[in-house]
């Protein structure tokens, strides 16, 4: 897979991965004059910045206005520009879903909303900023790809990829510097989730930088019990990669979703969703359950909500417990 | 065609919108009918479109940010021969290009999808500045219902609009008093309207919806006005043109039925001819 060497070591490079989304997007409008950016009054905390310094052009300040910057960049879609549209995700598609519904998902518009300080990094803002619902509002609209990249790296490559890509997208951003687990050999295509750590007893799916919790949770595992996980990037929560998903399935038995996010209706649901149908196998998810969040470091918070690695190595282990019971049954 | 001809196909395209509310069983009679002058002014005169090529890229874009009255649109569309006439007759049915709310996807020559109110200006005011940004000469108009100012996001462009000096985008308020729970002014109190638009960096024309004359020398004067976004006060009558439902709110999210209404109705315009005495 092409990961980061020494990751594990403590001195692993750390980068937000909002900076990756600012510096892909300088790329892609190097390499796309239609590449337009919209931002709502946060331009510099969302690293939009470095794209209007460099294309001051094509760089709509809107204002404190989400609904009407989801109808702007809807309009210059319509018009041949690839709009990208920046916020913190608590505000798009927090406070403008409904504009993304008809103006963006419903037209099939080639829009790319951006929500930034997703999950729990927007940390000292408290809960009215720890945007944990976006995933949900975004992967129940038709046509809309949701992209939830691991680091800044897969970010990077994210966001121009999405520039070639013609049709609506969400990508989730997060706030604070996070481990950069890949590189840029590390394979990257939209729908296709990668296996970053082989295993045979049971998979854990992931998405966001909690990414790094799960390697290091198999790490564990393998060293403590002798238990071998799976571990999957899945970046694309829509459309899913049910290939990869069902094949691990069948071939582990059971699976631990992993996401900064609302337990329901994000990927934990969508993997549920999947292999329900497929392949049912035990499904765990880890996510912040039914709950908000509140002020505090990034790390303090995913440590209340059991967002760590001894959290997921528990998990692991119950879900190999429940898949044996299973087979035992039958 | 001449003033008298417009006049004459603003009356047809009320008995189009009255015949396909009647077949389709529900929809917005009053708004609908109150707009038919614009319309036909729009489609017959103003517009730089082409029927036969509804993607031309050098097109003038019409949004029609309160979809309800879409009824108004299809009639004039089908009059300047996008779709056959007959077409009109599967309108809000299964299957149909005519959606009950508008759907690009469904029928070429839209330009938005359009129902939830508010949303019109905003993606007019992006085609607008995508326009300006490309050198592109086309110019942006927008509808929109009176009742639908109500919404927050309508302000948000409005202030876009004035900032960025959208002299290529022409909004057009249809001023018909009404909106589904009563009178605009009971419900949610709108004036002094023009001020409203006038304070956001608009320049603003107030005129009869109904006399194509003035429509049409609105949207000249508007398009002569580069140095910032222009909005037309279109005072209508809703309902216009049949007796029973000018100016009685009930008529808005109502469609008239089958039998004795539509009869009436198509009577009513029909005596009339063309002739619809300007107020």
């Amino acid at each position: 897979m092409h990961l980061a060497h020494h990751i594990f070591s403590s001195d692993v490079t750390k980068k937000a991965i909002k900076t990756g989304f600012g510096e892909g997007l300088v790329k892609a409008a190097q390499k796309d004059k239609r590449v337009v950016g919209l931002c709502a009054d946060v331009t510099a905390s969302v690293a939009m910045d470095l794209f209007a310094a460099q294309f001051p052009e094509r760089f709509v300040e809107c204002g404190v206005a989400e609904q009407n910057m989801a109808g702007i960049a809807s309009g210059l879609a319509l018009a041949g520009k690839i709009p990208f549209m920046a916020s913190y995700a608590a505000f798009t598609p927090g406070m403008n879903w409904g504009q993304i519904r008809l103006a963006i998902s419903h037209q099939r518009v080639n829009v790319k909303i951006i929500g930034s300080h997703a999950g729990l990094s927007a940390g000292a803002d408290g809960a009215t900023h720890q945007a944990l619902e976006d995933i949900a509002l975004t992967r129940v609209l038709p046509n809309i790809t949701v992209v939830v990249p691991c680091d800044a790296v897969e970010t990077e490559k994210a966001t121009q990829m999405l520039a070639r890509t013609k049709g609506p997208a969400y990508l989730r951003l997060m706030r604070h510097a996070t481990p950069v687990m890949t590189t840029q050999e590390t394979p990257f295509t939209l729908g296709k989730a990668e296996i970053f750590r082989k295993g045979n007893d049971v998979t854990l799916i992931a998405a966001g930088p909690l990414l790094y919790e799960a390697l290091g949770a198999a790490e564990l595992l393998a060293q403590r019990h002798a238990v071998s996980l799976r571990v999957i990037n899945c970046h694309t929560i829509k459309p899913l990669d049910a290939a990869t998903l069902v094949q691990a399935a069948r071939e582990t038995g059971a699976l631990v979703t992993l996401e900064e996010h609302q337990i329901a209706g994000g990927l934990g649901s969508a993997v549920a969703e999947l292999v329900s149908s497929l392949h049912p196998v035990p499904v765990l998810r880890m996510g912040v359950n039914d709950t908000f969040g509140e002020s505090g470091k990034p790390e303090e918070l995913l440590q209340k909500h059991g967002l760590t690695k001894e959290k997921i190595v528990q998990q692991a282990l119950k879900a190999l417990l429940m898949k044996r019971k299973n087979t035992h049954y039958v | 065609m001449t003033l008298a001809q417009l006049q004459k196909m603003a009356n047809t395209l009320r008995q189009d919108i009255v015949a396909m509310l009647a077949e389709a069983g529900s929809g917005h009679a009053a708004g609908s009918l109150g707009m038919a002058d614009v319309f036909t002014a729009l489609y017959f005169r103003v517009l730089r479109h082409d029927p036969k090529n509804p993607t031309w890229s050098y097109r003038d874009r019409l949004i029609l940010s309160a979809g309800h009255i879409v009824p108004a649109r299809y009639a004039a569309m089908a009059r300047t021969g996008y779709f056959p006439l007959a077409q009109l007759r599967t309108l809000r049915k299964f299957g149909s290009p005519l959606q009950g709310h508008p759907h690009p996807g469904r029928l070429k020559g839209l330009e938005t999808a359009s129902g939830p109110l508010g949303q019109g200006l905003s993606q007019a005011a992006g085609l607008a500045l995508a326009a300006r940004m490309d050198g592109a000469r086309w110019t942006t108009y927008c509808i929109m219902g009176d009742g639908e100012l109500n919404e927050g996001q309508i302000w948000e462009s409005a202030m876009f609009a004035g900032k960025e000096r959208l002299g290529n985008l022409i909004g057009i308020v249809d001023r018909n008093n009404i909106q589904i729970d009563g009178n605009t002014e009971h419900v949610m109190p709108l004036e002094p309207l023009r001020d409203k638009w006038e304070s956001f960096g608009w320049h603003v024309l107030e005129i009869d919806g109904h006399n194509l004359e003035m429509i049409i020398d609105a949207c000249n004067q508007a398009k002569a006005i580069y140095e910032k976004p222009t909005l037309i006060l279109a005072h209508t009558i809703p309902g216009k043109g049949i007796g029973f439902m000018e100016r009685d709110f009930r008529w808005h999210g109502r469609s008239p039925k089958k039998g004795n209404e539509e009869n009436q109705a198509l009577e009513e315009l029909r005596s009339l001819r063309g002739t619809i005495v300007y107020d």
